[in-house]
């Protein structure tokens, strides 16, 4: 089963010293079977976690699930490819429109259109990537931020089509009988969610243990020593970056189908800054990471809201103070642990395990 | 399972990841309240209950999206706080059958993808009992879905679409101002009676709103009289709204109607200064209120022009005007004001949020003593259309229509932050002619005395 999913080698000896696995995880086995477990896992605990949640706290664990799969996209781009995406909003509403386009004009099944988002945002993200190879460092930042400025207001230009300002209404799909009578919509796109979370995190997990993702490390650490081995470095570029707007626009999809409605004010390039900033925060390039800054990206608004309530701030302080809250988060991750919150965890389990060792 | 389990000691980092994100949530989860015992009583017979979710035998819990920042904010963010106020003086007199009412508003930022969240928030996680004036054409579209699913009382929805007044498919949800169509309506009655003949031109906002008041207008006027309509979008207000005035301008319009949010309208009354065009300007009642206005203005042009800028600018009102102080109703508003509300100014915004909030206590009265969400949706659709109180016209709720008031009359401001009625009331729906009528304004209970 392996071999049909995933190109790589079956030869984990020559990994990077940085990507391989160390001690008892070798005994875990082939990497892909090893994810699918963890996943698998993973959806149990989570189906029987939302059990005992109440539905707002459904609603907003079901927001984590867009932001991560989207961060995913954009932790991989930059952390293991080298190349910074300021456009990533943009990309989420290229797959939201596209799914509620879809919902509204025909009678697709849920799953095609999650796919459809998935796959119009890629051909959007390869041309972007062939933008983006002829670009580097600010360039690139720049370019990918016209994306994000502009495309909201493509909206608002053709209303008929998008919706304009009020944008249009997204319907929930309503719960499968197998999950009970009592299953809410919230709840059952919750697990939808998890289910496309763990598919995503498999795929990317397997892709940068695979040849494909040691190109894109290749890239990354020195384009002129790639161009030489043989590996077309524009090629490389452009594959990341269609494969990172795919999982943005996963992402917004899912994320249309969560708000229940899609409107240029979600998309703004404040998302897309946010995104970005939630991603340096998680710890850039790790898949873990993700999963940080998109509980960061949730829960920290909802906490800056209570905060600025009890301290009875100006209501023109408490409607930034999220976003203030990710710049201080920002310098202070960047000075102190520059690999983010996943950096600061793996610190930590790491002396745990010496600590263990030590004695025995 | 027993495997599973054994692999799962091995600490691969994504279980880890998977584990404190479950920890999260469960930490969070905890902290959900349930509603309270009963056991206080009144001074009735029967006994307070905890009838409904947000209502306990003590108090009623009701929430709001308002617009506190972003473009919606000047003006409209006075609303919130003066519904507030008006219910902290119901409360120190009597409350309703002995329940104290909160209002918790949230910021929406008049951003739909906001709404969405912050209506959530009161309705699954506040256990608010109703949604009371939710702001916004393009914001309360995002929810009110939503709300009808949860079958959570959408009451008088802060904004004039015709879309709230659809009883089939939103059984919960009401309109509260005159619909815009109908707006749109009256000024062409109004515009038909007093400028017949004359070049017409409108400046509209490119949604609900302003696509609504067009169509109002072009059912009361010969298409031929319309030489020029102008759309603009909210988000771009601060570019200025220089290129659709220049446009009428050059239409040759003589009169000018604004389908226009507060802010643009001040925007649109400065542009056709700048460009020297002096046309008879008609406006919404969104744009009513001259103190509003006035501040805009005065705030835009850096305070070269004051509500000089406003002198003749002709508009609706379907409420008193808040400097109307012989009126009962602005008497008592200006007494709440000063104990509870003083921060805030004195002006139309105040007088349309404690106006709602009256009504609204009217439609709790008549929901019974605990009562369920379904007992105040029936008490408005049998009651609602006798309601009296600060309204100049009267509401057009029922089982098949949920329309608040059903016209207005028509105002011309002064150059000095006052104005006078120019018109009789202007009665009609939707469909139907429109006709003139006398007001309907009720006197003050002696409950709120």
């Amino acid at each position: 089963m392996e071999e049909s999913m995933v190109e790589a080698k079956p030869e984990p000896k020559q990994l990077p010293a940085a990507q391989q696995p160390q001690g008892p995880r070798r005994l875990f086995g082939q990497p892909l079977v090893r994810n699918v477990i963890v996943g698998v896992v993973a959806l149990v605990l989570f189906y029987l976690l939302i059990g005992h949640l109440s539905q707002y706290r459904i609603y907003q664990l079901s927001q984590v699930g867009p932001y991560l799969i989207a961060l995913v996209g954009l932790s991989v781009l930059t952390g293991q490819n080298g190349q910074i995406s300021l456009g990533h909003g943009a990309l989420m509403a290229i797959g939201a429109w596209t799914l509620t386009l879809m919902q509204l004009h025909t009678k697709s099944p849920l799953w095609l259109m999650l796919i459809a988002s998935a796959l119009v945002t890629m051909v959007f993200g390869a041309l972007l990537g062939l933008v983006a190879a002829r670009l580097r460092g600010p360039y690139l930042a720049g370019a990918t931020l016209a994306l994000a400025l502009g495309l909201p207001d493509i909206t608002t230009r053709y209303q008929s089509v998008f919706g304009g300002y009020q944008g249009l209404e997204v319907s929930q799909p309503n719960a499968p009988s197998f999950l009970g009578a009592a299953a809410t919509p919230t709840e059952w796109l919750a697990i939808i969610e998890m289910i496309c979370v763990v598919v995503v995190m498999i795929l990317f997990a397997n892709l940068l243990r695979s040849r494909v993702g040691r190109k894109f490390r290749a890239v990354r650490d020195d384009e002129i020593a790639t161009q030489v081995s043989g590996i077309s470095v524009p090629r490389t570029q452009v594959l990341a970056f269609a494969l990172s707007a795919a999982a943005a626009g996963l992402g917004g999809g899912l994320f249309a189908l969560v708000s229940g409605n899609v409107s240029p004010g979600g998309y703004t390039v404040v998302l897309s800054i946010s995104l970005l900033a939630a991603m340096v925060i998680g710890g850039t390039g790790t898949l873990a990471g993700a999963v940080w800054g998109a509980l960061i990206m949730v829960y920290v608004p909802g906490w800056a809201t209570t905060l600025s309530q009890k301290l009875s701030l100006n209501q023109s302080v408490s409607a930034n103070l999220a976003l203030a809250i990710y710049g201080f988060l920002l310098v202070a991750i960047i000075m102190v642990a520059p690999v983010g919150v996943q950096g600061i965890v793996r610190l930590v389990i790491f002396k745990i395990r010496n600590l263990r060792k030590e004695p025995g | 399972m027993g495997e599973s389990r054994s692999s799962l000691r091995r600490g691969f980092r994504v279980i880890a990841v998977m584990a404190a994100f479950s920890l999260v949530a469960a930490a969070c989860g905890s902290s959900s309240s349930t509603s309270s015992s009963s056991g206080s009583k009144t001074s009735g017979s029967v006994a307070n209950t905890a009838s409904a979710p947000g209502i306990t035998p003590t108090s009623i819990l009701l929430g709001s999206h308002q617009p506190l920042t972003g473009p919606a904010a000047p003006g409209y963010s006075e609303i919130g706080p003066a519904i507030e106020a008006f219910f902290q003086y119901l409360n120190a007199h009597g409350g309703i059958y002995g329940r104290s009412v909160t209002f918790k508003y949230l910021d929406d930022g008049y951003n739909p993808a906001n709404t969405v969240q912050v209506v959530r928030k009161l309705v699954l996680q506040d256990n608010v009992y109703a949604i009371l004036g939710g702001l916004g054409t393009p914001t309360h579209t995002a929810v009110v879905n939503f709300l009808n699913q949860n079958k959570v009382p959408d009451l008088f929805v802060a904004s004039g679409c015709n879309c709230w007044n659809e009883p089939k498919v939103h059984p919960y949800t009401y309109g509260w101002e005159p619909d815009y169509i109908i707006e749109g309506k009256v000024l062409g009655a109004y515009i038909k009676d007093h400028f017949a003949g004359m070049k017409v031109g409108v400046l509209y906002q490119n949604d609900d709103f302003g696509g609504g008041g067009l169509i109002g207008i072009k059912q009361m006027l010969p298409a031929s009289q319309i030489v020029s309509a102008q759309p603009y979008d909210p988000t771009t207000l601060t570019n200025g709204l220089g290129t659709q005035v220049a446009a009428l301008q050059a239409a040759g319009a003589q009169v000018v109607v604004l389908f226009t949010i507060p802010a643009a309208t001040a925007l649109a009354l400065l542009s056709m200064a700048v460009l020297g065009y002096h046309p008879t300007t008609v406006s919404s009642s969104v744009s009513s209120d001259p103190t509003t206005l006035a501040g805009l203005v005065s705030n835009f042009s850096k305070g070269k022009v004051g509500a000089s800028a406003l002198n003749g600018l002709y508009t609706l009102d379907y409420l008193p005007m808040s400097s109307a102080t012989s009126d009962p109703w602005i008497q008592l508003f200006l007494k709440i004001h000063s104990q509870y509300d003083s921060k805030e100014p004195v002006d139309g915004n105040m007088v349309y949020g404690m106006a709602m909030a009256y009504y609204f206590t009217l439609a709790m009265r008549a929901a019974g003593q605990n009562p369920t969400r379904q007992d105040l949706i029936n008490a408005i659709n049998s009651q609602g259309a006798t309601w009296t109180g600060p309204g100049l016209v009267p509401l057009g709720y029922s089982a098949t229509q949920h329309l608040g008031f059903m016209g207005a009359e028509v105002l011309q401001l002064n150059g000095a932050g006052g104005a006078s009625v120019v018109s009789p009331d202007y009665v009609t729906n939707v469909q139907g002619p429109v006709t003139t009528h006398a007001s309907v304004e009720g006197p003050v209970p002696s409950w709120l005395q």
